[in-house]
Order: C-alpha cells, then structure tokens, then sequence
C-alpha cells in the first residue's frame, strides 16, 4: 500500500485509498486496483462470508482487466475453495481455478523466505501458511520457485495469476523489495482506464534493489 | 525427603554446568536444565514446588523481563528470599537450570519453606510451567503480535493461556492488564480472584495508535475506546455485548517519562521516580506492583523496588564508548518498538534532532519474518531523527522502510556490528548521545563488539 502511493506520488499520478471493511458497500469496477491482505483463521472466516457476496462483482472487474494483488489467505479465498483442518469446506470465489487443502497438525507449516521467478522478473518474500495450494489444469501460476516451499512445497508452483489479478503467499514488504512488481499493478491500473499508451518513468530505486539483492543474498545462504 | 530422581537429576545437571565452564561454553543457562530434564523430566515441579512461599509467573508478549526484575527489587526490599530465572532463560530448561543452581548435592534447594519462586515464563510455555510449579500468583502482562513465524498467531498463544488456566490452582490469584482486551478475557470463566492493573492518565490518550491486535470481542463485536494509549491498549469497552475495562485495584496516574527515569503515582499516592522509562515500563511497573500485592509484600517494600529497579539487558542500558553515549533500547516487536519510538519522540521534543541507530536482524531468535518492521510507526520519528546508521544483517530493509517513513538517507548501511560501531564513531562527537534500537541477537552482536572494545564492564548476563 504504502508502496504503490509512493510510487504514484512521485511521479505525479494521484493516489487515493479507501479501506473497505466488513459489510461496506464497495463497487470494484470504480477501483484501479485492488489489495487484499491475510489474517487469522477467526478473522479469515467473517472475511469469507463477506467475500462471497462480493464474488460476482469482483469476478466481474477482474474479468474487465481491474489489477488485483491478493496476499495468502486472500488468496486461498480468491480459489475455488479452502478445506480447514476439520474437513470443513470454505468455499472461495473462483478467481483462481485452485483449491487449498489444510494437511492438519501433521504437517509443518511452510515457513521462510522465498525467491520465485515471475513475468515480473525476479520476486523476493517471506511465506508463512499452513494451507497446501493445488493449481487445476491450465490455471496459470504467478511464478517458478528458486527458494521456499511455494503453493504446496511439491510443485514448485507460487500463487496464482488470472488476467490482472496475482494471489500470492508472499508478503515480507512484498512490493517496497520488489518495485518492478509494483510498478507493472501499476501500469496495469492506469492502461485499463487511459488506454494502452500509459507508461511510468523509472524512479531512483537504490535502497529498493539493495533490499532486493540482500534478500536474494539472504535467502541462498539459508535455503541451500 | 528428595526424591531419588530429582535428586540424580540435580546431580546431572550440576556436572554439566560444571563442564560447560570447564570448557567454557559459557553462557549456557539452558544446557544443565536440558541434561537434568532428561533424567527428572519432572525436576522443575519437584524442586518447583518446594518453594514454600509460593510462586509467581509472569508472561505476555513484552515486559516479561522487566516486570519480574521489578517483583525481585521489592523482594529484595523485603528480605524475602526468592528463586528466579534472572538471565531470562524462559524455557523449562531454562527454569531447571535456575533451580538446580540453587539446589544442593543431596538435591533440595536449602531453605526451600521459606523461599519463593519467580518465574519469568515464555508464552508458548505456560501450560507446561502452569502445570509444574502450580503458582499462586500468575501475571500476564499484555498480548501482541510478537515473531508470527514462531508461534502462529496471537490466538494460538491465547488459546496456550487458556490451556494454562485449566491446569493452574483453583485459588490462585490471576494478574491482569485491565486496559488489554486480550488480556482480559482470560478473566472470563474464571472463578478464582483477579488483581487489576491499569493506567489513568489522560495526558497519554493518543489518536495515532500503531499496529492493533486485537480487532474483536469474543462475542464477534468491535472495540470501541474511550481513550487509547497505544496499538490496542486503553480504556475499551465493547459495542456488542457487555464487556468493558475493568476498573483496576493498581493503577497510574500523573506519570512524567524522562530521559533516563520516569515518575508515577500508585494509586493517587505520592509520586515514586523509578530508572526506567517509556510507558511500556510504567505498564511493567504496573504489573510488578500489582503481583507484590498478590503475592503479599508490603507498601514499602514496593514502593523501594519501583526505585531500585535496574534495566534488564539491552533495556535501557547505557553504554559509553570514546566519549559517546550508546543508549539501548531492545526492540523485538511491532508493540515494543512503537512503545521505543513514542518514547524518542518524547525525548526528542527537548533536544532534536536524535542520532538513531537501528539493527535489524532476521535469525531464530530475533523471528525470521521482518515485515513487521512495517507495522512500526517509524514515521513519528521523520522530523527528529536527524543522522542514523542501518546495522544488522537486514540493514538494507532499514533503509527501504525509514525511505518511506521520511527519514534522510542512511549515513552508513553495514551488516557487521564492528562497522556499524566504526561508522557511528566516525559520524558523531565526544558527548553525544546515540539511540540505538536492536532486535535480540543484533544487540547481542553489538554488545559483543562494545565489549570487546573494552566499552561494557558488566559480565554478559
């Protein structure tokens, strides 16, 4: 969030910010981009029920192009659906053709910093989700994993992408490390209004880049 | 009569100690504990529980360490003798550890009737601990969103207290945080007696409160505040259902932060000065005092503790290096690092601007994830930090976050504490003062560098 208006601000474009909560009213084709974060598992169920009602509307807008970045249980939410540890079905939004699978206490959860490759180049983050994410045939992913566990510490599959909307479950300062990531939901936002001559002038990014690289730096010591 | 068991357990555990020395391992206030574990699994209930005055717990997310340093002072006052894992080693290996150094060769602690035991206890630990030292009084001082990789979420660790209440003594006394909903729910079901603590002091009510952990009532309705101190500590009530802060039988009032010392009064009584400061510690002081009356330790007592309470390790400390000032202040979360910030701030008003240094490290102990270092309100700090350092293995995400936060560029960005140390000499004079914020092991490190350099007298605790 805080990324992306700093990344708008300086250039110039303007950037405002409506948090919606629980039971608001909300039109997302209104929206040049939308952000949905995770929680806990008390918190990730009131977010589900009213998910679900504001399914045909964000299916909708991402049908239209509307730039989505869905973050863990956002994006076990933005699948078909999410199986607790009980069994118990929480059905999703079927952005993403996937389904999340909880393995119960007898597997670990999946923990640690992460690199993946994505169209986006290079992505750093840190995972941390007890769900299994499984991909259905011909959905894409949002990237190839180097480093981490990923959707389900198998495929190597990370996340999920459908026309502008990326499910992720990285997070770790997501888009301060990775400005090129920022930047292309960006450029998504402002083409989908102004046509596709929209493009951004590159910003002074050396603390960024060097976060970036350190994590990279970080991560390959660690996971290999 | 010992049993047996314990007994060659203390035995084990005394000759790893005596070995770990011998090869100078140091610092291994865990590893006796873990040896006489394996041979008495049961050691910290059975020499636990001999500490015929009772025992007291005190856990939550921050203030642990300072809040049973404080209990100790006016233990000390007192002239009560006490155990107490001093060194903060927070495990059950660590509380064995404690116990079989004060214990004897034939394996019971010497005066154990008329000693008490303080037990300052890692969250995820008090079912255990609960369970082996049957306490008389238990403490919780408030419930943060702490290193998510570690223990899960903030539920599970509620869910751990809740566990841990089930195996605790029936009359027991819980101590609680009146102005932490989290807290507070542990009240709910309870049918022994509860000690309130909280804070009156209109003159801390804030707007801005910084990362907030405790969104919903049990009962599925929002919290709404009279007054807000911090993140989600303050006068709440709920809008659904009727729970509310509960009016506390320890509280605060007119409370001045200084540099190095804060004021407060107790209950509307004389002002007593103590040497810490921050809001968080008036909330340990808080904590201390109202687990002294618990545990029935007199006025005076306390009243001589609060004024003798000494900083725990990288709280507070200052360290003089060359002329300079390197003051610590320990920063292992979103809370306890806003509560630092407030308190710079504070500070800064009387002197800007603030030549600030922070560490960031992302090892185990230090939790692995550091996005958390953007739910701190760095921010406050844009107009008075004025030149500041990166340190820490995670230096370079110091400078993206203060980037945004609005803070000049770094003057140095270096991973190794002996640079870091260099860099600071270099950009500052004899007499000025540093604020310096580390996670655990980055103070770790830099406290090994100061030593090294002949800058800390104190022995490593």
């Amino acid at each position: 969030m805080i990324a992306l208006r700093y990344r708008c601000e300086s250039r110039g474009i303007g950037f405002s910010l409506t948090e919606v909560n629980i039971g608001d009213s909300f039109d997302p084709a209104a929206f040049d981009l939308v952000l949905i974060g995770g929680g806990q598992d008390r918190e990730q169920r009131r977010i589900a029920d009213d998910l679900a009602r504001r399914g045909e509307g964000i299916r909708m807008a991402i049908e239209d192009g509307l730039p989505a970045l869905v973050v863990c249980g956002g994006f076990q939410l933005f699948g078909r659906r999410y199986i607790d540890q009980a069994g118990e079905i929480i059905p999703g939004i079927g952005v993403f053709d996937l389904e999340t699978r909880h393995p119960g206490p007898v597997a670990d959860r999946c923990i640690g910093d992460v690199v993946i490759e994505t169209a986006e180049g290079e992505v750093v983050g840190f995972e941390n989700h007890g769900g299994r994410t499984y991909l259905a045939p011909g959905q894409a992913h949002f990237g190839k994993v180097r480093y981490g566990a990923g959707n389900n510490n198998g495929d190597r599959t990370e996340g999920a992408r459908h026309k502008n909307a990326i499910g992720t479950y990285l997070h770790g300062s997501l888009l301060p490390k990775n400005p090129a990531l920022a930047d292309a939901l960006i450029v998504a936002g402002l083409r989908r209004r102004y046509g596709p001559g929209v493009g951004l002038e590159p910003l002074e990014d050396t603390a960024e880049t060097g976060a970036h690289a350190n994590a990279v730096r970080i991560t390959e010591k660690r996971r290999s | 009569m010992t049993n047996p068991r314990t007994a060659a357990a203390v035995v084990a555990g005394k000759l790893a100690s005596a070995a770990s020395r011998a090869l100078r391992r140091g610092g291994g206030t865990a590893l006796p504990g873990l040896v006489a574990e394996r041979v008495d699994p049961a050691l910290v209930a059975h020499l636990g529980r001999t500490l015929g005055r009772g025992r007291i717990v005190v856990t939550g997310t921050n203030g642990k360490t300072t809040t049973s340093r404080i209990i100790a002072s006016a233990m000390d006052a007192d002239a009560m003798p006490y155990v107490h894992n001093r060194e903060g080693s927070n495990l059950m290996r660590g509380m064995a550890s404690t116990l079989l150094a004060e214990a004897g060769t034939t394996g019971g602690i010497r005066g154990a009737r008329d000693t008490a035991g303080l037990f300052e206890t890692d969250e995820a630990t008090m079912p255990a601990a609960v369970a082996a030292l049957q306490p008389r009084v238990l403490v919780f001082t408030n419930l943060f969103r702490d290193q998510l990789d570690r223990y899960g979420e903030v539920d599970t660790v509620a869910g751990l207290w809740r566990t841990a209440l089930e195996r605790a003594p029936r009359d027991a006394t819980l101590v609680l945080n009146a102005d932490d909903p989290s807290v507070a729910e542990l009240a709910t079901g309870w049918s022994g007696p509860v000690h309130w603590f909280g804070l009156d002091d209109p003159a801390y009510a804030t707007d801005s409160a910084g990362a907030y952990d405790a969104r919903w009532c049990a009962c599925g309705g929002d919290y709404r505040y009279d007054r807000r101190y911090f993140a989600h500590v303050g006068h709440w009530r709920c809008t659904k259902c009727e729970r509310r802060r509960p009016s506390p039988q320890t509280s605060a009032s007119a409370v001045r932060l200084g540099l190095d010392s804060a004021r407060l009064s107790i209950d509307g009584q004389e002002t007593v000065t103590m040497p810490l400061t921050g809001l968080y510690n008036v909330y340990n002081a808080l904590a201390a005092v109202a687990a002294c009356r618990a545990f029935g330790i007199g006025d005076e007592a306390i009243r001589q503790g609060l004024a003798h309470a000494q900083p725990a390790f990288g709280r507070q400390e200052v360290v003089e290096i060359e002329g300079r000032r390197l003051r610590l202040y320990l920063a292992k979360n979103p809370a306890g690092a806003n509560q630092v910030l407030f308190l710079l701030r504070e500070i800064a008003r009387e002197r800007p601007p603030l030549k600030v240094a922070v560490l960031l490290n992302d090892r185990y102990a230090d939790g692995q994830d550091v996005s958390w270092t953007w739910d701190v309100d760095f921010e406050v700090l844009a107009t008075s930090a004025g030149r500041w350092w990166a340190g820490g293995d995670r230096a370079e995400d110091l400078a993206v976050r203060m980037k945004y936060a609005g803070w000049e560029r770094p003057a140095a960005v270096e991973h190794e504490a002996g640079k870091l140390l260099d860099a600071i000499l270099a950009g500052t004079d004899r007499g000025d003062d540093v604020f310096v914020i580390p996670t655990y092991t980055a103070m770790l490190d830099l406290r090994a560098e100061l030593h090294g350099r002949g800058a800390v007298a104190g022995r490593l605790e």
